[in-house]
Protein backbone atom coordinates (compact mmCIF):
# COMPACT_ATOMS: atom_id res chain seq x y z
CA UNK A 1 0.00 0.00 0.00
CA UNK A 2 2.84 2.41 1.05
CA UNK A 3 6.02 1.61 -0.58
CA UNK A 4 9.33 4.02 -0.58
CA UNK A 5 12.66 3.01 -2.47
CA UNK A 6 15.41 4.55 -1.35
CA UNK A 7 14.26 7.53 0.20
CA UNK A 8 16.90 10.02 1.10
CA UNK A 9 16.26 13.36 2.64
CA UNK A 10 19.23 15.89 2.80
CA UNK A 11 18.52 19.53 4.75
CA UNK A 12 20.76 21.73 4.24
CA UNK A 13 21.53 24.66 6.30
CA UNK A 14 24.04 27.16 6.33
CA UNK A 15 26.80 25.31 4.37
CA UNK A 16 26.07 21.95 6.58
CA UNK A 17 24.11 19.17 5.35
CA UNK A 18 22.16 17.12 7.51
CA UNK A 19 20.99 13.56 6.59
CA UNK A 20 17.48 12.59 8.02
CA UNK A 21 16.37 9.58 5.49
CA UNK A 22 19.39 7.41 4.43
CA UNK A 23 18.30 5.38 1.39
CA UNK A 24 14.71 3.85 3.42
CA UNK A 25 13.15 0.98 2.12
CA UNK A 26 9.72 0.50 3.43
CA UNK A 27 6.92 -1.81 2.63
CA UNK A 28 3.50 -1.57 4.01
CA UNK A 29 1.22 -4.03 3.17
CA UNK A 30 -2.54 -3.23 2.58
CA UNK A 31 -4.44 -3.13 5.90
CA UNK A 32 -1.64 -3.59 8.27
CA UNK A 33 -0.86 -1.11 11.03
CA UNK A 34 2.86 -0.28 10.83
CA UNK A 35 4.66 1.15 13.52
CA UNK A 36 8.15 3.19 12.82
CA UNK A 37 9.89 3.13 15.76
CA UNK A 38 12.89 5.07 16.57
CA UNK A 39 14.60 7.89 18.88
CA UNK A 40 13.70 11.76 18.07
CA UNK A 41 16.23 12.50 15.41
CA UNK A 42 15.88 9.24 14.13
CA UNK A 43 14.12 10.97 11.24
CA UNK A 44 10.87 9.32 11.77
CA UNK A 45 9.38 12.60 11.13
CA UNK A 46 10.96 13.07 8.32
CA UNK A 47 9.66 9.79 6.61
CA UNK A 48 5.88 10.35 7.20
CA UNK A 49 6.37 13.92 6.37
CA UNK A 50 7.86 12.17 2.86
CA UNK A 51 5.40 9.67 2.42
CA UNK A 52 2.60 12.46 1.95
CA UNK A 53 5.34 14.56 0.19
CA UNK A 54 4.47 17.43 2.81
CA UNK A 55 8.86 17.23 2.70
CA UNK A 56 10.02 16.70 -1.00
CA UNK A 57 12.24 14.22 -0.51
CA UNK A 58 16.01 14.61 -1.92
CA UNK A 59 16.31 11.17 -3.87
CA UNK A 60 13.90 7.92 -4.15
CA UNK A 61 10.46 7.62 -4.67
CA UNK A 62 7.23 7.10 -2.56
CA UNK A 63 4.37 5.40 -4.07
CA UNK A 64 0.70 4.93 -2.07
CA UNK A 65 -2.28 2.53 -2.72
CA UNK A 66 -0.12 2.57 -6.48
CA UNK A 67 0.53 5.66 -7.54
CA UNK A 68 3.83 6.87 -7.67
CA UNK A 69 3.92 10.68 -5.52
CA UNK A 70 7.04 11.46 -6.33
CA UNK A 71 6.17 11.47 -9.70
CA UNK A 72 4.04 14.17 -9.00
CA UNK A 73 6.65 16.71 -8.11
CA UNK A 74 6.52 19.45 -10.24
CA UNK A 75 5.95 23.11 -10.37
CA UNK A 76 3.53 22.99 -12.97
CA UNK A 77 -0.12 23.63 -11.46
CA UNK A 78 -1.03 20.13 -13.29
CA UNK A 79 1.01 18.47 -11.38
CA UNK A 80 0.09 20.31 -8.25
CA UNK A 81 -3.01 19.46 -8.33
CA UNK A 82 -2.52 15.91 -8.96
CA UNK A 83 -0.76 15.61 -5.87
CA UNK A 84 -3.03 17.80 -3.25
CA UNK A 85 -5.62 15.56 -4.87
CA UNK A 86 -3.52 12.07 -3.73
CA UNK A 87 -2.99 13.94 -0.48
CA UNK A 88 -6.50 14.05 0.21
CA UNK A 89 -6.70 10.36 0.08
CA UNK A 90 -3.90 10.05 2.96
CA UNK A 91 -5.35 11.12 5.95
CA UNK A 92 -3.33 12.56 8.63
CA UNK A 93 -2.97 13.23 12.38
CA UNK A 94 -0.63 14.73 14.37
CA UNK A 95 1.02 14.98 18.15
CA UNK A 96 -0.27 18.25 18.84
CA UNK A 97 -3.58 17.82 17.42
CA UNK A 98 -3.39 20.89 15.15
CA UNK A 99 -7.26 21.17 15.13
CA UNK A 100 -8.24 24.90 14.54
CA UNK A 101 -9.00 27.14 18.08
CA UNK A 102 -11.67 29.36 15.77
CA UNK A 103 -13.56 26.54 14.52
CA UNK A 104 -16.13 24.51 16.20
CA UNK A 105 -15.47 20.57 16.41
CA UNK A 106 -17.65 20.07 13.70
CA UNK A 107 -16.11 22.54 11.40
CA UNK A 108 -12.95 21.18 12.06
CA UNK A 109 -14.05 18.08 10.93
CA UNK A 110 -15.75 19.87 7.98
CA UNK A 111 -12.46 21.24 6.84
CA UNK A 112 -11.07 18.95 4.35
CA UNK A 113 -14.20 18.38 2.90
CA UNK A 114 -14.26 21.95 2.01
CA UNK A 115 -11.30 21.45 0.43
CA UNK A 116 -12.94 19.01 -2.01
CA UNK A 117 -15.85 21.02 -2.62
CA UNK A 118 -18.09 19.07 -0.99
CA UNK A 119 -21.29 20.87 -1.02
CA UNK A 120 -22.61 22.15 2.42
CA UNK A 121 -25.65 19.75 3.72
CA UNK A 122 -22.92 16.67 2.25
CA UNK A 123 -20.49 17.69 4.80
CA UNK A 124 -22.42 18.37 8.25
CA UNK A 125 -23.69 14.90 7.57
CA UNK A 126 -20.42 13.73 7.06
CA UNK A 127 -19.15 15.38 9.97
CA UNK A 128 -21.84 14.37 12.48
CA UNK A 129 -21.39 10.67 10.89
CA UNK A 130 -17.72 11.05 11.72
CA UNK A 131 -17.98 12.41 14.74
CA UNK A 132 -20.20 9.83 16.25
CA UNK A 133 -17.73 7.18 14.82
CA UNK A 134 -15.03 8.43 17.04
CA UNK A 135 -17.18 8.90 20.00
CA UNK A 136 -17.37 12.30 20.16
CA UNK A 137 -21.30 12.64 18.35
CA UNK A 138 -21.98 15.11 21.56
CA UNK A 139 -19.47 17.70 21.27
CA UNK A 140 -20.33 19.14 17.72
CA UNK A 141 -20.80 22.81 19.09
CA UNK A 142 -17.78 22.47 21.32
CA UNK A 143 -14.67 24.20 20.45
CA UNK A 144 -11.34 22.33 21.00
CA UNK A 145 -10.32 24.43 24.10
CA UNK A 146 -12.90 23.07 25.59
CA UNK A 147 -12.09 19.50 24.95
CA UNK A 148 -9.67 17.07 26.91
CA UNK A 149 -6.19 15.62 24.94
CA UNK A 150 -7.72 12.18 23.95
CA UNK A 151 -10.93 14.13 22.54
CA UNK A 152 -9.05 16.38 20.32
CA UNK A 153 -7.21 13.71 18.99
CA UNK A 154 -10.57 11.71 18.44
CA UNK A 155 -11.36 15.34 16.31
CA UNK A 156 -8.47 15.02 14.75
CA UNK A 157 -8.60 11.28 13.64
CA UNK A 158 -12.41 12.28 12.65
CA UNK A 159 -10.67 15.14 10.32
CA UNK A 160 -8.48 12.43 8.90
CA UNK A 161 -11.01 10.65 7.77
CA UNK A 162 -13.24 12.91 5.89
CA UNK A 163 -11.88 12.17 3.13
CA UNK A 164 -12.54 8.58 3.25
CA UNK A 165 -8.71 8.26 2.81
CA UNK A 166 -7.28 4.43 2.53
CA UNK A 167 -4.15 5.33 4.04
CA UNK A 168 -3.58 7.11 7.86
CA UNK A 169 -0.45 8.72 8.72
CA UNK A 170 -0.29 9.34 12.75
CA UNK A 171 2.71 11.30 13.63
CA UNK A 172 3.22 10.52 17.58
CA UNK A 173 -0.70 10.58 17.85
CA UNK A 174 -0.46 9.56 21.71
CA UNK A 175 2.55 11.09 22.49
CA UNK A 176 1.21 13.77 24.20
CA UNK A 177 -1.37 12.06 26.11
CA UNK A 178 -1.17 10.34 29.16
CA UNK A 179 -1.12 6.14 29.33
CA UNK A 180 -4.58 5.52 29.47
CA UNK A 181 -6.12 7.78 26.89
CA UNK A 182 -3.05 6.48 24.64
CA UNK A 183 -4.55 3.30 24.85
CA UNK A 184 -8.17 4.70 24.15
CA UNK A 185 -6.71 6.18 21.28
CA UNK A 186 -4.68 3.55 20.11
CA UNK A 187 -7.78 1.02 20.46
CA UNK A 188 -9.38 3.64 18.22
CA UNK A 189 -6.98 3.42 15.90
CA UNK A 190 -7.08 -0.52 15.49
CA UNK A 191 -11.06 -0.18 15.27
CA UNK A 192 -10.51 1.77 12.56
CA UNK A 193 -8.10 -0.26 10.84
CA UNK A 194 -10.48 -3.57 10.96
CA UNK A 195 -13.70 -1.85 10.34
CA UNK A 196 -12.77 0.36 7.19
CA UNK A 197 -10.16 -1.52 6.19
CA UNK A 198 -7.56 1.24 6.81
CA UNK A 199 -4.00 0.97 6.54
CA UNK A 200 -2.29 2.77 8.89
CA UNK A 201 1.59 3.77 9.17
CA UNK A 202 2.59 5.44 12.56
CA UNK A 203 6.07 6.73 14.10
CA UNK A 204 6.34 6.57 17.56
CA UNK A 205 8.92 6.53 20.43
CA UNK A 206 7.27 4.51 22.38
CA UNK A 207 7.26 0.67 22.23
CA UNK A 208 4.57 0.16 24.09
CA UNK A 209 2.42 1.49 21.24
CA UNK A 210 4.11 -0.83 18.98
CA UNK A 211 3.59 -3.64 21.02
CA UNK A 212 -0.49 -3.02 21.24
CA UNK A 213 -2.09 -2.38 17.96
CA UNK A 214 1.08 -3.25 15.58
CA UNK A 215 0.80 -5.56 13.05
CA UNK A 216 4.55 -5.17 11.64
CA UNK A 217 7.30 -2.56 12.65
CA UNK A 218 10.76 -0.85 11.65
CA UNK A 219 13.36 0.10 13.92
CA UNK A 220 14.89 3.60 12.82
CA UNK A 221 18.68 4.77 13.78
CA UNK A 222 20.32 7.58 12.07
CA UNK A 223 18.24 8.04 9.19
CA UNK A 224 18.14 4.08 8.15
CA UNK A 225 15.25 1.61 8.90
CA UNK A 226 17.95 -1.05 10.82
CA UNK A 227 15.31 -3.89 11.22
CA UNK A 228 11.65 -4.07 9.91
CA UNK A 229 9.23 -6.82 9.77
CA UNK A 230 6.08 -8.52 11.21
CA UNK A 231 6.19 -8.72 14.94
CA UNK A 232 6.47 -12.72 14.81
CA UNK A 233 9.33 -12.18 11.72
CA UNK A 234 11.15 -9.97 14.37
CA UNK A 235 10.80 -12.52 17.24
CA UNK A 236 11.88 -15.14 14.94
CA UNK A 237 15.30 -13.28 14.26
CA UNK A 238 18.06 -14.08 16.45
CA UNK A 239 19.70 -10.94 17.62
CA UNK A 240 16.49 -8.53 16.47
CA UNK A 241 17.04 -5.32 18.57
CA UNK A 242 13.41 -4.68 18.10
CA UNK A 243 12.37 -7.65 19.26
CA UNK A 244 14.28 -7.66 22.50
CA UNK A 245 12.79 -4.67 23.19
CA UNK A 246 9.39 -5.14 22.34
CA UNK A 247 9.57 -8.35 24.94
CA UNK A 248 12.23 -7.85 27.47
CA UNK A 249 13.53 -10.31 29.41
CA UNK A 250 15.74 -10.18 32.82
CA UNK A 251 16.93 -12.32 35.15
CA UNK A 252 20.28 -13.53 35.89
CA UNK A 253 21.61 -17.33 36.78
CA UNK A 254 20.91 -18.04 40.21
CA UNK A 255 23.91 -20.69 40.85
CA UNK A 256 26.80 -21.27 38.37
CA UNK A 257 26.05 -24.78 37.81
CA UNK A 258 22.62 -23.49 35.60
CA UNK A 259 21.44 -23.11 31.89
CA UNK A 260 19.91 -19.84 31.56
CA UNK A 261 17.84 -20.07 28.13
CA UNK A 262 15.95 -17.80 26.18
CA UNK A 263 12.53 -19.14 24.56
CA UNK A 264 10.81 -16.97 22.22
CA UNK A 265 7.75 -18.03 21.47
CA UNK A 266 5.90 -17.29 17.72
CA UNK A 267 3.34 -18.73 15.60
CA UNK A 268 1.85 -22.26 16.33
CA UNK A 269 4.53 -23.52 18.89
CA UNK A 270 3.52 -20.91 21.41
CA UNK A 271 -0.42 -22.90 21.42
CA UNK A 272 1.45 -25.55 23.46
CA UNK A 273 2.15 -25.70 27.22
CA UNK A 274 5.65 -26.37 26.46
CA UNK A 275 7.33 -25.48 30.03
CA UNK A 276 5.05 -27.92 31.90
CA UNK A 277 5.13 -30.61 29.02
CA UNK A 278 9.01 -30.34 29.36
CA UNK A 279 9.08 -31.06 33.22
CA UNK A 280 7.03 -33.75 32.65
CA UNK A 281 8.89 -35.79 30.23
CA UNK A 282 12.27 -34.95 31.73
CA UNK A 283 11.32 -34.59 35.39
CA UNK A 284 13.64 -31.61 36.00
CA UNK A 285 12.61 -28.29 37.78
CA UNK A 286 12.41 -25.36 36.40
CA UNK A 287 12.79 -21.45 37.49
CA UNK A 288 11.27 -18.84 35.34
CA UNK A 289 13.21 -15.91 35.49
CA UNK A 290 11.29 -13.54 33.69
CA UNK A 291 8.67 -13.34 30.79
CA UNK A 292 7.21 -10.68 28.23
CA UNK A 293 4.72 -12.89 26.32
CA UNK A 294 1.31 -11.28 24.54
CA UNK A 295 -1.84 -12.54 23.25
CA UNK A 296 -1.46 -11.15 19.75
CA UNK A 297 -4.24 -11.87 17.16
CA UNK A 298 -5.25 -15.48 19.01
CA UNK A 299 -1.62 -16.57 19.53
CA UNK A 300 1.17 -15.88 22.29
CA UNK A 301 4.09 -14.06 21.23
CA UNK A 302 7.23 -13.30 23.24
CA UNK A 303 9.57 -14.76 25.23
CA UNK A 304 10.64 -15.96 28.34
CA UNK A 305 14.04 -16.51 30.46
CA UNK A 306 14.29 -19.95 32.11
CA UNK A 307 16.60 -21.58 33.80
CA UNK A 308 17.25 -25.32 34.47
CA UNK A 309 19.57 -26.77 36.98
CA UNK A 310 22.93 -28.32 35.29
CA UNK A 311 25.20 -27.04 33.05
CA UNK A 312 24.73 -26.80 29.29
CA UNK A 313 25.96 -30.15 28.65
CA UNK A 314 23.63 -32.03 31.25
CA UNK A 315 20.58 -30.25 29.54
CA UNK A 316 21.28 -31.29 25.89
CA UNK A 317 18.28 -33.17 25.51
CA UNK A 318 15.75 -31.08 27.23
CA UNK A 319 17.18 -28.56 24.76
CA UNK A 320 16.59 -30.31 22.15
CA UNK A 321 13.18 -31.01 22.97
CA UNK A 322 12.43 -27.61 22.84
CA UNK A 323 13.68 -27.17 19.92
CA UNK A 324 11.67 -29.91 18.87
CA UNK A 325 8.69 -27.62 19.47
CA UNK A 326 9.46 -25.57 17.27
CA UNK A 327 10.98 -22.94 19.71
CA UNK A 328 13.54 -20.65 19.70
CA UNK A 329 16.04 -21.00 22.04
CA UNK A 330 18.97 -18.90 23.01
CA UNK A 331 21.50 -20.02 25.73
CA UNK A 332 22.55 -17.17 28.02
CA UNK A 333 25.52 -16.68 29.14
CA UNK A 334 27.55 -19.73 27.80
CA UNK A 335 30.90 -19.66 26.55
CA UNK A 336 31.41 -17.85 22.99
CA UNK A 337 31.99 -21.64 21.54
CA UNK A 338 28.85 -22.81 23.17
CA UNK A 339 26.84 -20.26 21.52
CA UNK A 340 28.62 -20.60 18.11
CA UNK A 341 27.36 -24.11 18.37
CA UNK A 342 23.87 -23.01 19.58
CA UNK A 343 23.37 -21.01 16.60
CA UNK A 344 24.35 -23.79 14.37
CA UNK A 345 22.42 -26.32 16.21
CA UNK A 346 19.28 -23.82 15.59
CA UNK A 347 20.23 -23.89 11.69
CA UNK B 1 -14.89 82.06 22.76
CA UNK B 2 -18.39 81.30 23.84
CA UNK B 3 -19.31 77.55 23.50
CA UNK B 4 -21.96 77.87 20.90
CA UNK B 5 -18.78 79.37 18.79
CA UNK B 6 -16.61 76.52 19.63
CA UNK B 7 -19.29 73.66 19.05
CA UNK B 8 -19.47 73.64 15.29
CA UNK B 9 -15.84 74.12 15.21
CA UNK B 10 -15.51 71.01 17.46
CA UNK B 11 -17.91 68.82 16.05
CA UNK B 12 -16.67 69.71 12.28
CA UNK B 13 -13.24 68.88 13.38
CA UNK B 14 -14.03 65.42 14.94
CA UNK B 15 -16.20 64.78 12.10
CA UNK B 16 -13.11 65.41 9.56
CA UNK B 17 -10.88 63.70 11.68
CA UNK B 18 -13.09 60.35 11.40
CA UNK B 19 -13.42 61.02 8.28
CA UNK B 20 -9.48 60.51 7.51
CA UNK B 21 -8.66 58.06 9.71
CA UNK B 22 -11.75 56.00 8.43
CA UNK B 23 -11.04 56.00 5.00
CA UNK B 24 -7.10 55.24 5.43
CA UNK B 25 -7.62 52.78 8.13
CA UNK B 26 -9.73 51.26 5.22
CA UNK B 27 -6.99 51.56 2.43
CA UNK B 28 -4.56 50.84 5.21
CA UNK B 29 -6.38 47.48 5.82
CA UNK B 30 -6.83 46.35 2.47
CA UNK B 31 -2.88 47.26 1.80
CA UNK B 32 -1.41 46.00 4.49
CA UNK B 33 -2.66 42.61 4.61
CA UNK B 34 -2.05 41.61 1.84
CA UNK B 35 1.38 42.62 2.29
CA UNK B 36 2.11 41.10 5.35
CA UNK B 37 0.84 38.00 4.65
CA UNK B 38 3.22 37.89 1.44
CA UNK B 39 6.42 38.81 4.01
CA UNK B 40 5.28 35.57 6.43
CA UNK B 41 4.73 33.79 2.78
CA UNK B 42 7.75 34.73 1.06
CA UNK B 43 10.15 34.13 3.62
CA UNK B 44 12.45 31.64 4.70
CA UNK B 45 10.01 28.21 5.15
CA UNK B 46 7.37 29.91 3.56
CA UNK B 47 4.89 28.59 1.59
CA UNK B 48 6.10 30.73 -1.62
CA UNK B 49 9.83 31.26 -0.09
CA UNK B 50 11.19 33.75 -2.39
CA UNK B 51 14.50 35.45 -0.23
CA UNK B 52 14.79 38.18 -3.01
CA UNK B 53 11.14 39.48 -2.85
CA UNK B 54 11.42 39.43 0.85
CA UNK B 55 14.23 41.28 1.63
CA UNK B 56 13.21 43.67 -1.18
CA UNK B 57 9.78 44.46 0.67
CA UNK B 58 10.63 44.16 3.86
CA UNK B 59 13.33 47.04 3.48
CA UNK B 60 10.75 49.11 1.71
CA UNK B 61 8.15 48.41 4.41
CA UNK B 62 11.24 49.42 6.74
CA UNK B 63 11.79 52.92 5.03
CA UNK B 64 8.58 54.09 5.00
CA UNK B 65 7.53 52.92 8.49
CA UNK B 66 10.60 54.58 9.62
CA UNK B 67 10.08 57.99 8.03
CA UNK B 68 8.61 60.71 9.84
CA UNK B 69 4.92 61.41 8.53
CA UNK B 70 5.21 65.18 7.83
CA UNK B 71 8.20 64.46 5.45
CA UNK B 72 5.99 61.33 3.93
CA UNK B 73 3.47 63.85 3.88
CA UNK B 74 5.54 66.64 1.75
CA UNK B 75 7.73 64.19 -0.03
CA UNK B 76 4.62 62.46 -1.71
CA UNK B 77 2.54 65.86 -2.62
CA UNK B 78 3.10 65.26 -6.25
CA UNK B 79 2.05 61.78 -5.84
CA UNK B 80 -1.33 62.97 -3.78
CA UNK B 81 -1.86 65.59 -6.56
CA UNK B 82 -1.86 62.67 -9.41
CA UNK B 83 -4.81 60.55 -7.58
CA UNK B 84 -6.55 63.52 -5.77
CA UNK B 85 -6.16 66.30 -8.11
CA UNK B 86 -5.10 68.33 -5.29
CA UNK B 87 -2.71 68.72 -2.55
CA UNK B 88 -4.97 70.46 0.10
CA UNK B 89 -7.56 69.35 2.23
CA UNK B 90 -9.39 66.06 3.57
CA UNK B 91 -9.45 63.71 0.58
CA UNK B 92 -5.76 64.93 -0.14
CA UNK B 93 -5.09 63.94 3.68
CA UNK B 94 -5.75 60.69 3.48
CA UNK B 95 -3.03 59.58 0.58
CA UNK B 96 -0.08 60.32 2.76
CA UNK B 97 -1.73 58.80 6.32
CA UNK B 98 -3.15 55.71 4.26
CA UNK B 99 0.37 55.49 2.98
CA UNK B 100 2.37 55.83 5.87
CA UNK B 101 -0.28 53.22 7.23
CA UNK B 102 0.50 50.58 5.26
CA UNK B 103 4.19 49.41 5.79
CA UNK B 104 2.90 50.07 9.57
CA UNK B 105 -0.25 47.81 9.74
CA UNK B 106 1.31 45.36 7.04
CA UNK B 107 4.52 44.75 10.21
CA UNK B 108 1.85 43.82 12.55
CA UNK B 109 -0.02 41.76 10.42
CA UNK B 110 2.89 40.09 9.92
CA UNK B 111 3.79 39.44 13.51
CA UNK B 112 0.45 38.55 14.06
CA UNK B 113 0.38 35.96 11.17
CA UNK B 114 4.04 34.31 12.23
CA UNK B 115 2.13 33.38 15.53
CA UNK B 116 0.00 31.04 14.34
CA UNK B 117 0.87 27.61 14.78
CA UNK B 118 2.53 26.44 11.78
CA UNK B 119 1.21 22.48 12.21
CA UNK B 120 -2.11 23.93 11.23
CA UNK B 121 -0.69 24.92 8.24
CA UNK B 122 1.01 21.43 7.66
CA UNK B 123 -2.29 20.32 8.65
CA UNK B 124 -4.26 22.16 5.65
CA UNK B 125 -1.60 21.20 3.23
CA UNK B 126 -1.85 17.49 4.24
CA UNK B 127 -5.68 17.30 3.60
CA UNK B 128 -4.72 18.32 -0.40
CA UNK B 129 -5.19 22.38 0.43
CA UNK B 130 -3.13 25.44 -1.40
CA UNK B 131 -1.37 28.73 -0.38
CA UNK B 132 -4.76 30.10 -0.91
CA UNK B 133 -6.70 27.73 1.35
CA UNK B 134 -4.08 27.96 3.79
CA UNK B 135 -4.54 32.10 4.13
CA UNK B 136 -7.80 31.94 4.00
CA UNK B 137 -9.03 29.14 6.16
CA UNK B 138 -6.05 29.14 8.85
CA UNK B 139 -3.81 32.13 8.70
CA UNK B 140 -5.92 34.84 8.37
CA UNK B 141 -8.79 33.22 10.78
CA UNK B 142 -6.71 32.10 13.70
CA UNK B 143 -5.24 35.66 13.64
CA UNK B 144 -7.91 37.33 13.41
CA UNK B 145 -8.26 38.51 17.33
CA UNK B 146 -4.50 39.58 16.86
CA UNK B 147 -5.11 41.79 13.81
CA UNK B 148 -7.93 43.10 15.16
CA UNK B 149 -5.68 44.21 17.71
CA UNK B 150 -3.32 45.70 15.26
CA UNK B 151 -6.14 47.35 13.49
CA UNK B 152 -7.07 49.53 16.77
CA UNK B 153 -3.00 50.13 17.24
CA UNK B 154 -3.65 51.70 13.44
CA UNK B 155 -6.02 53.65 14.23
CA UNK B 156 -4.89 55.08 16.96
CA UNK B 157 -1.59 56.05 15.08
CA UNK B 158 -3.52 57.66 12.46
CA UNK B 159 -5.28 59.92 14.73
CA UNK B 160 -1.69 61.25 15.84
CA UNK B 161 -0.91 61.48 12.17
CA UNK B 162 -3.54 63.19 11.34
CA UNK B 163 -2.36 65.75 13.57
CA UNK B 164 -0.08 66.87 11.31
CA UNK B 165 -2.60 66.38 8.12
CA UNK B 166 -3.94 69.69 9.46
CA UNK B 167 -0.70 71.28 8.25
CA UNK B 168 -1.91 70.86 4.83
CA UNK B 169 -5.66 72.31 5.47
CA UNK B 170 -7.18 69.00 6.08
CA UNK B 171 -8.71 69.90 9.20
CA UNK B 172 -9.67 68.13 12.00
CA UNK B 173 -8.75 67.75 16.22
CA UNK B 174 -5.22 68.41 15.58
CA UNK B 175 -6.08 71.49 13.04
CA UNK B 176 -8.29 73.60 15.73
CA UNK B 177 -5.65 72.97 18.71
CA UNK B 178 -2.81 74.17 16.35
CA UNK B 179 -4.85 77.11 14.48
CA UNK B 180 -6.93 78.10 17.97
CA UNK B 181 -5.01 76.50 20.65
CA UNK B 182 -1.48 77.92 19.78
CA UNK B 183 -1.57 80.60 17.37
CA UNK B 184 -4.51 82.54 19.05
CA UNK B 185 -4.12 81.43 22.06
CA UNK B 186 -7.41 79.92 22.83
CA UNK B 187 -6.13 77.78 25.70
CA UNK B 188 -9.82 76.73 26.72
CA UNK B 189 -10.53 75.28 23.25
CA UNK B 190 -7.07 73.73 23.31
CA UNK B 191 -8.09 71.90 26.47
CA UNK B 192 -11.36 70.91 24.96
CA UNK B 193 -9.93 69.50 21.87
CA UNK B 194 -7.34 67.42 24.21
CA UNK B 195 -10.42 65.99 25.96
CA UNK B 196 -12.52 65.48 22.57
CA UNK B 197 -9.32 63.50 21.63
CA UNK B 198 -8.32 61.51 24.64
CA UNK B 199 -12.04 60.61 24.58
CA UNK B 200 -12.21 59.11 21.10
CA UNK B 201 -8.73 57.30 21.69
CA UNK B 202 -10.45 55.64 24.78
CA UNK B 203 -13.09 54.54 22.53
CA UNK B 204 -11.73 53.20 19.97
CA UNK B 205 -9.20 51.36 22.00
CA UNK B 206 -12.18 49.89 24.04
CA UNK B 207 -13.79 48.86 21.08
CA UNK B 208 -11.41 47.19 19.58
CA UNK B 209 -10.43 45.04 22.87
CA UNK B 210 -13.46 44.24 23.18
CA UNK B 211 -13.84 42.69 19.86
CA UNK B 212 -10.39 41.03 20.28
CA UNK B 213 -11.45 39.68 23.47
CA UNK B 214 -15.13 38.53 22.58
CA UNK B 215 -13.15 36.66 19.28
CA UNK B 216 -10.76 35.10 22.21
CA UNK B 217 -13.40 33.74 23.98
CA UNK B 218 -15.32 32.28 21.11
CA UNK B 219 -12.42 30.72 19.68
CA UNK B 220 -11.09 29.65 23.24
CA UNK B 221 -7.62 30.49 22.79
CA UNK B 222 -8.04 30.82 26.46
CA UNK B 223 -6.63 27.69 26.45
CA UNK B 224 -2.92 29.05 27.12
CA UNK B 225 -4.26 31.29 30.11
CA UNK B 226 -5.44 28.80 32.74
CA UNK B 227 -1.92 26.79 32.21
CA UNK B 228 0.43 29.56 32.54
CA UNK B 229 -2.01 29.95 36.14
CA UNK B 230 -0.83 26.39 36.41
CA UNK B 231 2.87 26.52 35.74
CA UNK B 232 3.41 29.00 38.27
CA UNK B 233 3.14 27.50 41.13
CA UNK B 234 5.75 25.08 39.85
CA UNK B 235 8.00 27.73 38.78
CA UNK B 236 8.30 28.91 42.11
CA UNK B 237 8.92 25.25 43.70
CA UNK B 238 11.50 24.57 41.33
CA UNK B 239 13.21 27.84 42.31
CA UNK B 240 13.11 27.23 46.07
CA UNK B 241 14.30 24.07 45.52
Amino acid sequence: MITTTGLTKVYRSGGREITALDGVDLHVREGEVFGVIGQSGAGKSSLIRCVNLLERPTAGTVSVDGQDLTALVGRGARAGKELRRARSRIGMVFQHFNLLSTRTVQDNVELPLEILGVSGRERSRKALELLDLVGLGDKAKSYPAQLSGGQKQRVGIARALAGDPKVLLSDEATSALDPETTRSILQLLRDLNRRLGLTVLLITHEMDVVKSVCDSAALMERGRVVESGTVGELLATPGSELAAQLFPVGGEATGSDRTVLDVTFHGDAATQPVISQLSRTYNIDISILGAAIDTVGGLQVGRMRIELPGRYEDNVVPIGFLREQGLQIDTVGAPAQDSALVKDGAK
Amino acid sequence: MTWSEMQPLLSQACWDTLYMVGWSTAIAVAGGLPLGVLLVLTDRGGLLQNLVANKVTGQIVNVARSMPFIILMVALMSFTRWVTGTTIGREAAIVPLAIGAIPFFARLVETAIREVDGGLVEAVQSMGGTTWTVVRKVLVPEALPSLISSTTTTVVALIGYSAMAGTVGAGGLGDIAIRYGYQRFETQLMWITVAVLAVVISVIQFAGDWAARSLHRRGGRSGPAPRLRLLKPAAATGKTG
